[in-house]
């Protein structure tokens, strides 16, 4: 199961890796860590899989933590809006004052008050990234199905076209299409975005649809006349909703990170209000060496809070999904002697061991 | 042997990409934002460079397939064009000047925390359950959540502008000449410390539970308990048996990760105004210095590719099956 045919990678992972990126890092287990073994047990669910899947959330801890924080920013972004009655960029003449009870988080260098950004903001953030993130993690899937089921030459190119972009450095090129598109906004961030950040959940998905693709309820659609497409999106595709998930949460993360740092970098529309324009906007009036701390602390605290709590909900998923993985203590080393006497059937010292053990693996 | 070839192929169609994608992007853009920048240089050129800039950009009544070629020839003769920003200065010369601070600080920040976070995971793995293991992945979770410039801009906040701890921004001393006198190297390292910091802060969580992770599934296995059961020493089951077959997902995992860390720490250079590649990216986003990024973006991928194809021989070295 480790060695994939038709990969060049040498061998994928058994299991979790560092994923797209030590930050985004959170996909941890799943990704690969679905691919082979007990993980998220790719029997076919014909019984609902939304149900599995809300009882992954709901079973473990730092699922519901995650839940938690996440379920915060969306109600902040759908309702909070509402009760801002200060126009976001409206100047006034309380400049760069820290924060007080008439402005909660302070105000800018223009007078513009930080609180009213930032929740209005969050809706701009958000959306834009839970829309980016729904887009990539479709098109990952539509390559990763097509390229594990069709297998064969479509397989060949695509495999080659998922590993080409997985190495080339994604971020590097986003900027480099951003700065080229003439017109600027949080669209064109979102499709530079998609662009450069896809590949890595295709490569999740490819190879967990070769290992179903054998399956017998496979065959067995596939015996019965069903068509390629309803093989691939209505037999396997259910049956990888829970990892398409954890890719969407970890996809997420790193979409909202990227278009921080595109527009970190003046690369969005400066105009319009949201996380990243606003660090924008502190950078470029040196928030920092004039002391306002307010100003950047409180978006960069969003999106550490909102990553943090989409980590959470992979650790969770991971979790669930591969029970090995949680924080039990290791039996004794007593326990350990125990258990082998009675699996050798001889004493705790017999000198039976293979020599170079540590070679064989597993 | 076949291995590597076949390896070194892949990075091969990988770098052909990146510079193809290089080639193409400015002449896919709808509009002709190069054509509009070109105008303001003309005249201050020499034709030869407007040409040289014409081909970077597309504006060129050749066929298609001249112009690719004419830059590929522009590319193996080290000529990236001129950059806007710092006009007239190569591009090329741009980054030999910005190339080394980049590298020395990336280039460590990756290997410390690569380092210091596989063992780390090592170590939790072997104590799983402890207050340690409980406490760090949750702990560098967040932190590796946190975009990298907003850390970078609150350690910069804390520990250089309040604390005045270290330098707030630069890469060394200006009062001081660069060479390799002890002086300078001081400063340098003095200058690269917090930035550094920021990036392994930033970045270690990954390698950890990466580690951790793949660990603790060696852990079960039946050569480690009878490593135990021999009574081997810790250190020795713990390293020799365990942890050397559990770095390969780690070690292949760097390809990934590796980019990301790249981006992130190119970020972090804008922030302490660190004189590296990151940098100039700013100056060039900011002054649509397109010949710069295209530049930079050529730097990066090779640099990248080239990280990626040590980690597939070290890969080799460490895993004897694929050999």
């Amino acid at each position: 199961m480790a060695m994939l045919p038709q990969s060049p990678e040498p061998v994928v992972a058994p299991l979790s890796q560092p994923q797209q990126g030590a930050g985004a890092g959170t996909t941890a287990g799943l990704g690969p860590a679905a691919l082979p073994g007990p993980a998220l047990a790719p029997t076919p669910v014909s019984e609902r899989p939304w149900m599995s899947l809300w009882r992954i959330f709901t079973l473990n801890r730092k699922a519901m933590v995650g839940i938690c924080i996440v379920g915060f920013f969306f109600l902040v972004a759908i309702f909070g809006p509402f009760f801002i009655h200060r126009d976001p960029s409206a100047l006034s003449n309380d400049v760069l004052v820290p924060p007080s009870s008439s402005h909660w988080l302070g105000t800018t260098q223009t007078g513009q008050d930080i609180f009213s950004q930032l929740v209005v903001g969050t809706r701009v953030s958000i959306l834009w990234g839970m829309a980016t993130g729904l887009v990539v993690t479709a098109i990952s899937v539509l390559v990763g199905l097509c390229a594990g089921y069709l297998g064969g030459i479509v397989d060949e190119v695509l495999s080659l076209l998922i590993n080409v972009f997985l190495v080339l450095p994604s971020f590097p090129l986003a900027v480099l299409l951003a700065a080229y598109v003439p017109f600027k906004g949080p669209l064109t961030v979102a499709v530079v975005i998609t662009l450069t950040s896809w590949a890595y959940q295709a490569r999740v998905l490819r190879a967990q649809t070769l290992s179903l693709r054998r399956r017998d309820f496979v065959e067995a659609a596939r015996s019965g006349g069903e068509s390629t497409w309803r093989i691939i999106f209505f037999e396997i595709f259910p049956n990888e909703i829970a990892i398409v998930a954890a890719g969407f949460v970890g996809t997420a993360i790193y979409v909202i990170l990227a278009a921080a740092g595109l527009e970190f970098l003046g690369l969005g529309d400066v105009t319009v209000v949201d996380w990243g324009t606003m660090f924008y906007w502190a950078q470029n009036n040196d928030a920092l060496l004039l002391g306002a701390w307010w100003w950047f602390a409180a978006p960069g605290l969003c999106i550490a809070l909102l990553g943090a709590g989409l980590a959470l909900i992979n650790f969770g998923i991971d979790e669930v999904a591969n029970p090995r993985l949680r924080s039990e203590a290791r039996p004794s080393k007593r326990l350990l002697r125990q258990m082998l006497a009675r699996s050798l059937g001889g004493g705790p010292g017999s000198e039976t061991a293979p020599v170079g053990a540590s070679r064989s693996l597993g | 042997m076949r291995h590597v070839l076949r390896r070194l192929g892949f990075y091969l169609v990988a770098l052909w990409a990146s510079i193809t994608l290089n080639f193409i992007i400015p002449r896919l853009i709808p509009g002709d934002p190069a054509g509009a920048l070109m105008a303001r240089f003309q005249g201050r050129m020499t034709p030869q460079a407007i040409h040289a800039l014409e081909l970077q950009f597309g504006i060129s009544h050749d066929p298609l397939w001249v112009q690719y070629i004419q830059y590929l020839g522009n590319l193996l003769h080290g000529d990236l064009g001129t950059s806007f920003t710092y006009f007239p200065t190569p591009v090329a010369t741009v980054l030999a000047q910005e190339l080394p601070w980049t590298l020395a600080l990336v280039g460590m920040s990756v290997l410390i925390s690569f380092v210091l976070g596989s063992l780390l995971g090592v170590f939790i793995a072997w104590r799983r359950g402890s207050f340690l293991d409980n406490v760090l992945p949750p702990f560098l979770t967040f932190f590796s959540a946190i975009p990298y410039f907003w850390l970078a801009l609150i350690a910069l906040y804390l520990l250089a502008y309040t604390l005045r701890w270290f330098p707030v921004n630069g890469g060394y001393d200006t009062s001081l000449t660069v060479a390799l006198t002890p002086d300078f190297l001081l400063s340098a390292l003095n200058h690269a410390l917090l930035p550094g910091f920021t990036i392994v802060l930033a970045s270690i969580s990954g390698w950890m539970l990466g580690m951790r992770n793949a660990m603790i599934t060696t852990l079960t296995e039946d050569y480690v308990l009878l490593a135990e059961a021999k009574g081997l020493k810790e250190g020795r089951v713990m390293f020799s048996y365990a942890a050397r077959n559990a770095i390969l997902p780690n070690v292949t995992g760097f390809a990934l990760s590796l980019g990301f860390v790249v981006a992130g720490s190119l970020l972090t250079e804008v922030v302490f105004s660190y004189p590296g590649v990151g940098f100039a990216l700013l100056q060039a986003a900011q002054n649509s210095d397109y010949p710069l990024l295209q530049g930079i973006f050529l730097l990066i991928a090779l640099a990248v590719l080239g990280a990626n194809f040590l980690a597939d021989l070290a890969y080799l070295v460490l895993d004897p099956r694929v050999r």
